[in-house]
């Protein structure tokens, strides 16, 4: 019996990972990629679609120049080739939830190719080569009903919602990305959460991997040190998180180690990502006889952006990410560490937005980083799906700045958002956590702790100023915390005539 | 009134005009005379007798608010029409001939429906069709087969031999076909009728059930050349829903057909398309119009097309291909057929089953030729190998278009063959559309005219016409030249000579 997965660290000192990632990006286009149906999530199923969504016979698609648009945008922002003329092709197979049985996609002519990007990883740069970025539309979305695990295996019956039929996709994949063994999960983590800001920055995406407008698609094989041979290759599908992207490629690794190192084959299919777990298990085997009989859709005359397009969606397209980091690392005045920080901790964004909402940039890392990445990584999730936001993190940092709230009781105001107690206001009302900024009841307060400590005030009118330090925090545990310590240094100087 | 069904569209259109007759006379008696004989035809797979007269009963209301009003209505308001089964039209069932649509009536007008009811052209039901428009006789057809009424023995032709023998029956005086090999002109070809393929993009696909997606083209079917052009003319532009739509103003075809002056006009005599293989009254028919067009002051030249052989073989690839994935969407999920569903069996098994049951057996053949011919290590020997011919053939057109403004050809090498005679040998089936589809796949415009009988069967011939893209007109100055040449011969259309066909009550 040999083990399932060996130890990271034993599966890496005898293979090197090679990693490629295929992510599907909807973009956020008002229609779908080939008819007039509205794309917002969460509708009733089944209420937005059309005849030529559901693939009724003798309906045609149309394509929608928005989405070339923003898969021209998408394609410079990594710095690829964009064609000067690239058609759809058909990708035939069957399914119930391809209203057509063919998805219409581009197979050898992308609109978008050749290009690269960079992420950083623990304050190193790592360039990924990007294949190509095309255009496809999403399918239906399947329901699996009465089996044990939601899958189709065992189910009475699924469902099928035709909504998200036709939703504009963009496919961006990568070349092969072969980078320090060790580092191989941070950077393909590090990749996708660079994509989703830059798809963010791009305004082409809603990019809520929660809601699957980003899914990324993990291909892992091992090489044994040393060779150049490609090792069998898995495909593990539907990752949902920055960090579960990390995990699953750390899985696959060990994995697939164990499966080598007692002399196994690791078998060439999709495999499954179990969020809960932490594991993949088996899917549908793929071979490289897997047939899409693919062909030029004829339905669609080619696109043939002109160079004039092409340059004018460039002139738009927001700064490079690695430059913007830099120019945002000067204005805020942040070390290289504390913005290495904010980097991993996946808060660039979410600070920049916050900053935008009057923060200081010290206050917005402050509750980021120290409040609410730290929560997200005990809690396991990704920051952006916390339910708490930048106005959230504004509104506190408010209520700090004028007096109501110090930073010990902004604490338990994040503890109350992060437990969805409501909003700060309501958070503070029902666990009481206002400043008492009343005098007379601070006042009160002074005298008992003057009262209670004789031998301090002694001190203090024998010329120790500084003693009164301990009388400051006899007032506070007094208050319970609920006071300005300022201000009661302030009352209690005046008391005692220092 | 049973002579309006004698009428031209043209004729209908003036009689509606001067108040002689309303809409829902006009279409009363050709419900009457589709009641009459289509028993015999079976031209017709369903009869909108209601909606029909409801449509009519709407033009001629407008007609009277018109009159007030002094609006203009189209010219072919209230002129009834048969429709192609492959064309959806909502609420009505649609089936291209075929048992895995039976019983579905689609949520949307095809475009071309949508112009023919902007038109005020009343919509007498749906026509007979080889299945998905696969074949040349209506034998294809899950409903049985369509009778030419020249002959009832034989067939009307296909894959529109439905709508071609409902105007031949004079059971409707216009249809609307769809030609993807010759699917309109080699059934007008073997009734005596004028079919027409438009430029392809010059007539909208959308709502027309896809055979050969890059090939199928609707067209218009007629007594006449004027009625064919009047229809083309209603139904042809730009259509947004449709992404091979030409974005052009539609060439001044009715204005073609009115004037067929053909002096001066350059004629090429395609030698590929003759010989061999072409039946001898077919042959002698042919080049007496020939003649005859030369006599108008036509100047006629020969023109070698040699890619043209090459076009049958590429044809039945891209075909195919285009079909299988076209048709891949019929698997009993969401409307159709359904068997086998019994709450045990898979959606796979489902849809399998569905398919086998629900498609008939040139359906399957097609699918398996395109499913090959698409798989990989065979795409760049079939499919490619095909788009290459069909290249090759688009440039043949173009050099002999540098010399003559149309070409022409014999519509079929054939005439129409009896009932049975070919339906077990699909390469015999598939010659009869040797001359049409080269058109086809250089998506340039033809048209079928008849030009006589031929001697040893006495059945129609059908002269062929081919023009460039988008100079449609020109198909309809030569079928209007040819028309009224014969015509004094014949004393009148060459539809006069047809027998009369038997009535039952």
């Amino acid at each position: 019996m040999t083990a399932d997965v060996l130890e990271i660290n034993d599966a890496l000192t005898q293979y090197d990972p090679v990693l490629g990632l295929e992510v599907h990006v909807e973009l956020n286009t008002k229609s779908k990629m080939f008819c007039g149906c509205p794309t917002e999530f969460g509708a009733p199923p089944n209420t937005q679609t059309c005849p030529v969504c559901l693939g009724l016979p003798g309906a045609l698609p149309v394509v929608n120049a928005k989405a070339v648009e923003s898969a021209i945008k998408i394609g410079l922002a990594l710095n690829c080739e964009i064609a000067e003329w690239c058609r759809f092709a058909r990708k035939n197979y069957f399914y119930p939830d391809m209203p057509k049985n063919f998805q219409t996609s581009q197979y050898d002519e992308p609109i978008a190719f050749n290009g690269w990007t960079e992420v950083v990883v623990d304050g190193e740069t790592y360039r990924i080569e990007i294949e190509r970025a095309h255009m496809e539309e999403d399918t239906g979305k399947s329901t699996h009903v009465g089996g044990a695990t939601g899958r189709i295996h065992g189910a009475s019956h699924s469902l099928v919602d035709y909504n998200r039929a036709g939703i504009p996709l963009i496919e961006i994949v990568t070349k092969t990305i072969e980078v320090p063994p060790a580092k191989a999960a941070a950077v393909a983590r590090a990749y996708v959460s660079m994509l989703r800001d830059l798809l963010f920055a791009l305004g082409v995406s809603d990019v809520r991997m929660d809601q699957g407008s980003l899914r990324c698609d993990a291909n892992v094989s091992l090489k044994p040190h040393g060779s150049t041979v490609l090792g069998t290759r898995t495909e593990t599908k539907n990752v949902n998180s920055f960090r579960s992207v990390e995990r699953a490629v750390t899985y696959e690794i060990t994995r697939q180690a164990a499966v080598l190192s007692s002399g196994g084959k690791v078998l060439q299919e999709t495999r499954h990502w179990h969020e809960d777990t932490g594991i993949t298990t088996s899917g549908r085997e793929k071979s490289d006889a897997d047939d899409y009989r693919y062909f030029p859709e004829p339905d669609l005359v080619p696109v043939a952006p002109s160079r004039e397009w092409v340059e004018e969606l460039r002139a738009t397209l927001p700064e490079a990410p690695s430059l913007r980091r830099v120019r945002l690392q000067e204005d805020w005045g942040f070390t290289d560490l504390e913005m290495r920080d904010v980097i991993n901790g996946n808060a660039l964004e979410p600070i920049v937005a916050t900053i935008e909402l009057g923060v200081t940039p010290a206050a917005a890392k402050k509750w980021w980083l120290g409040e609410l990445a730290r929560s997200a990584n005990e809690s396991g999730q990704d920051l952006d799906a916390l339910g708490v936001g930048p106005a959230e993190v504004a509104e506190v940092q408010k209520l700090v700045d004028d007096g109501t709230l110090n930073d010990k009781l902004a604490r338990q105001v994040f503890e109350g958002l992060l437990a969805g107690e409501g909003t700060p206001a309501e958070i503070i009302e029902k666990r009481g956590l206002a400043l008492v900024s009343d005098d007379s009841a601070l006042l009160e307060a002074i005298d008992r702790a003057i009262a209670a400590n004789p031998d301090v005030v002694e001190k203090v009118n024998s010329g120790k100023p500084a003693a009164a330090g301990a009388l400051i925090g006899a007032v506070m545990k007094d208050m319970r915390g609920q006071a300005d310590a300022a201000k009661v240094r302030q009352l209690l100087n005046e008391k005692l005539g220092i | 009134m049973s002579d309006l069904t004698r009428k031209t569209a043209a004729e209908l259109a003036e009689l509606m005009t001067s108040g002689q007759a309303s809409s829902v006379e006009i279409t009363q008696a050709h419900l009457d005379r589709i009641a009459a004989v289509d028993g015999a035809v079976h031209a017709f797979l369903h009869v909108d007798t209601e909606g029909a007269l409801a449509q009519a009963k709407a033009v001629d209301d407008k007609r009277t608010a018109a009159k007030k009003s002094g609006e203009q209505l189209s010219p072919l308001a209230g002129v009834p029409l048969a429709l192609k089964d492959v064309l959806t039209q909502e609420g009505v069932p649609t089936t291209a001939g075929s048992k895995i649509l039976e019983g579905w009536k689609p949520p949307y007008d095809s475009t071309v429906v949508k112009r023919l009811k902007a038109a005020g052209i009343v919509i007498l039901g749906k026509t007979n069709m080889d299945e998905f428009a696969m074949g040349s006789s209506t034998e294809n057809s899950a409903y049985g087969t369509t009778h030419n009424p020249w002959d009832l023995a034989r067939i009307p032709g296909g894959s529109g031999g439905g709508s071609s023998a409902a105007i031949s029956a004079y059971e409707a005086p216009l249809a609307i076909g769809t030609d993807t090999g010759g699917s309109i002109r080699q059934p007008g070809a073997f009734t005596g009728t004028v079919g027409v393929k438009p430029t392809y993009g010059g007539t909208s696909r959308y709502g027309l059930i896809a055979l050969a997606s890059s090939l199928d083209t609707p067209g218009p079917c007629a007594r006449t050349t004027l009625d064919a052009a009047l229809l083309h003319e209603a139904i042809a532009g730009y259509d947004p829903m449709d992404s091979t739509s030409i974005n052009q103003p539609v060439p001044a075809v009715v204005e073609a057909a009115r004037n067929g002056d053909v002096a001066g006009l350059r004629i090429g005599v395609v030698k590929e398309l003759g010989g061999e293989g072409y039946q001898s009254g077919v042959e002698a028919r042919f080049h007496e119009a020939v003649e005859l067009l030369t006599k108008l002051g036509a100047e006629v030249v020969e023109v070698s097309c040699p890619h043209f052989e090459y076009a049958l073989p590429a044809y039945y690839l891209i075909l195919p291909s285009e079909a299988s994935s076209n048709l891949a969407k019929f698997d009993a999920m969401r409307y159709g057929l359904r068997v086998g569903d019994d709450g045990t069996n898979s959606a796979e098994t489902v849809t399998s089953l569905t398919r086998e049951a629900g498609f008939g057996a040139e359906v399957k053949r097609r699918i398996i030729l395109g499913t090959h011919a698409l798989s990989s290590g065979y795409y760049d020997a079939y499919y490619g190998q095909a788009q290459k011919v069909r290249t090759l053939i688009a440039r043949d057109f173009a050099k002999a278009y540098e010399q003559v403004d149309v070409l022409v050809s014999p519509a079929t090498p054939t005439t129409a063959f009896a009932i049975g005679d070919r339906i077990d040998d699909p390469i015999a089936m598939y010659k009869n559309d040797l001359c049409t589809i080269p058109s086809n796949l250089a998506g340039n415009a033809a048209a079928s005219f008849p030009c006589g009988l031929a001697d040893e069967d006495g059945l129609p011939v059908g002269f062929h016409v081919m023009a460039p893209v988008m100079r449609d007109d020109l198909l309809y100055k030569v079928g209007a030249a040819l028309e009224s040449a014969l015509a004094e011969q014949w004393g009148g259309v060459l539809m006069t000579k047809a027998p009369e066909l038997e009535v039952t009550r």
